[in-house]
């Protein structure tokens, strides 16, 4: 890799590192207060589980050279990881670290306010081991059988979106709905929401503009491409807002912009301006409809991760096969990739849905572990049970 | 004219209100406290996690209304029944204080006691 690649690359994984916590706000923000740090914790603690796995044994699992299904364990705590420029595979090794961390966090969203924190931290291991590390190989490395028959995901939207938001249906059906909230939980603090979007969208340039691993023209397209289509979501989602309620939401507006960001993230490298326009609208739309279908069924998938990530990142898969230039897509009169791309969407859905339905189903039998937290931790917050700590002390009580 | 100060626990609040409203009273307002009863107040880390203190401020909702005379037995019923825990009840499920209203104004009206309620 050239010097500049070597830089923008560098700069391009602290900014997907830098997604993780703005996870947490955006999601902090949409909780009662009561549960503000446990909810920010889920996200935040992923940055900590998740690199010590991903050094010892995850990237192994994920990009070795093992077959078209699972790496091996030749890279086993960056063993023969070369640091060296020339040839980037550490450099590729801590991108990629970065995506790890923040997808099974994306998931905390459906089992907010009630999950036990312990198991969760036994989960991420287990997750990122036989979950995420087999379908990034399929879909990235180059003998992943996704990859070889020619599936296109620029920079993860089956593995990051469609992966988390399936698991975080199983999640959410699995733990159980929260303790009174069919009586309707309002965000408790909305400038967190629309801070943590903004600090996502900001994340979201090296997710996708350095998921071509150089800094060229490919990653200038996809930048473009990616700040259009989260842009446009959040008009539809403004809009349609306004005129199925009257009123403009921050929240929606926010949740908006990022599943345009879902939608793009497969899309970002084969599309144009006018192409992410569509997918973007078109995943504002869905997504939106989505929500209010969700909310319609009383499925506690309490901060939407299957309307926005499931379902965005669904219509993403598909719109890259519609609208990916240069003779791929759809609309340059190529029907293959979208046929790909839908069996790569398919076989996310079906692999995560079993295989993390397996993983809580042990966690919950396990003595000591099980899902969800005491029922009087719930009604009085998990900040104080789970952490000891409180996120607004300043109630002049002391 | 009786004024009723209900502490509760804050997630029964929607539940004690909804009770409220449908024993009649006519407005309320709610206040979001800390305090310590009977119940213990908080455990929390101080500093780095190193160490643990014991606070007063466990959370608690204070709902306050103004009642006719007539009416207070069935109000005070209605939120003893919407903020126990099971039939039993819990250590932590609040306390009721009654107290005497001398006079209440309707300040848009001037209108006075029963009639302002």
């Amino acid at each position: 890799m050239d010097s500049g690649s070597v830089a923008w690359m560098l700069v391009a994984s602290a900014l997907v590192l830098f997604m993780t916590p703005g996870l947490a706000f955006f999601y902090g923000g949409l909780v009662r207060g009561k549960n503000a740090v446990n909810t920010i914790m889920y996200s935040f603690v992923s940055m900590g589980v998740v690199s010590v796995v991903w050094v010892l044994w995850g990237y192994s699992l994920a990009f070795g050279a093992g077959g078209q299904f699972i790496g091996n364990l030749d890279f086993i705590g960056f063993k023969d990881v070369s640091s060296d420029p020339e040839s980037g595979d550490m450099l590729f090794a801590i991108f990629q670290m970065m995506f790890a961390i923040i997808t099974p966090a994306l998931i905390t969203g459906a089992i907010a306010e009630r999950f036990k924190f312990t198991t969760y931290l036994v989960f991420l291991v287990a997750w990122i081991t036989f979950v995420y590390a087999p379908i990034a190989h399929w879909v990235w490395a180059g003998d992943g059988w996704l990859f070889e028959m020619g599936a296109l995901d620029f920079a993860g939207g089956t593995v990051v979106h469609i992966n988390a938001g399936i698991a975080a249906v199983v999640a959410a059906w699995m733990v159980g709905k929260r303790r009174g909230v069919d009586r309707g939980v309002e965000p408790h603090n909305v400038p967190f929401v629309i801070l943590g979007a903004g600090i996502l969208w900001f994340g979201w340039f090296g997710f996708n503009a350095g998921s071509g691993l150089a800094a060229d023209g490919l990653a200038i397209s996809a930048f473009l491409v990616t700040n259009t289509a989260a842009a446009v979501a959040m008009v539809a989602w403004v809009i349609l807002g306004h005129i199925h309620t009257g009123k403009m939401s921050g929240v929606g507006a926010a949740t908006g912009a990022v599943a345009g960001l879902v939608a793009i993230t497969p899309a970002s490298g084969f599309v144009g301006p006018m192409g992410a326009l569509a997918v973007g609208l078109g995943s504002g739309v869905l997504t939106f409809y989505a929500v209010r279908i969700r909310h319609k069924f009383g499925f506690d998938d309490a901060l939407e991760v299957m309307a926005v990530h499931g379902i965005g990142g669904i219509w993403g898969a598909i719109a890259t096969g519609i609208f990916a230039i240069g003779g791929i897509g759809l609309v340059d009169g190529s029907a293959e990739v979208l046929g790909y791309n839908v069996v790569a969407t398919l076989a996310t859905i079906v692999y995560s849905f079993i295989v993390t339905f397996i993983i809580l189903k042990i966690l919950d039998v396990i003595p000591g572990l099980g899902l969800r937290s005491d029922e009087a931790d719930e009604d009085a917050g998990l900040d104080v049970a789970l952490h000891g700590e409180r996120a607004y002390v300043g109630d002049g009580a002391d | 004219m009786i004024k009723i100060e209900a502490v509760v626990r804050p997630e029964r609040v929607n539940i004690v209100v909804e009770a409220l409203v449908e024993a009649g009273v006519g407005g309320y307002h709610v206040s979001n406290v800390t305090g310590k009863g009977t119940q213990q107040g908080v455990e929390v880390f101080t500093g780095r996690g190193a160490a643990t203190t014991t606070r007063a401020a466990l959370p608690k909702t204070i709902i306050t209304t103004v009642v006719k005379d007539d009416v207070k037995d069935s109000v005070v019923d209605a939120i003893v029944n919407a903020s126990r825990t099971g039939s039993e009840g819990e250590i932590g499920d609040g306390k009721i204080f009654v107290s005497p209203v001398s006079e209440v104004i309707r300040v848009r009206t001037g209108e006075k006691d029963d009639a302002a309620l």
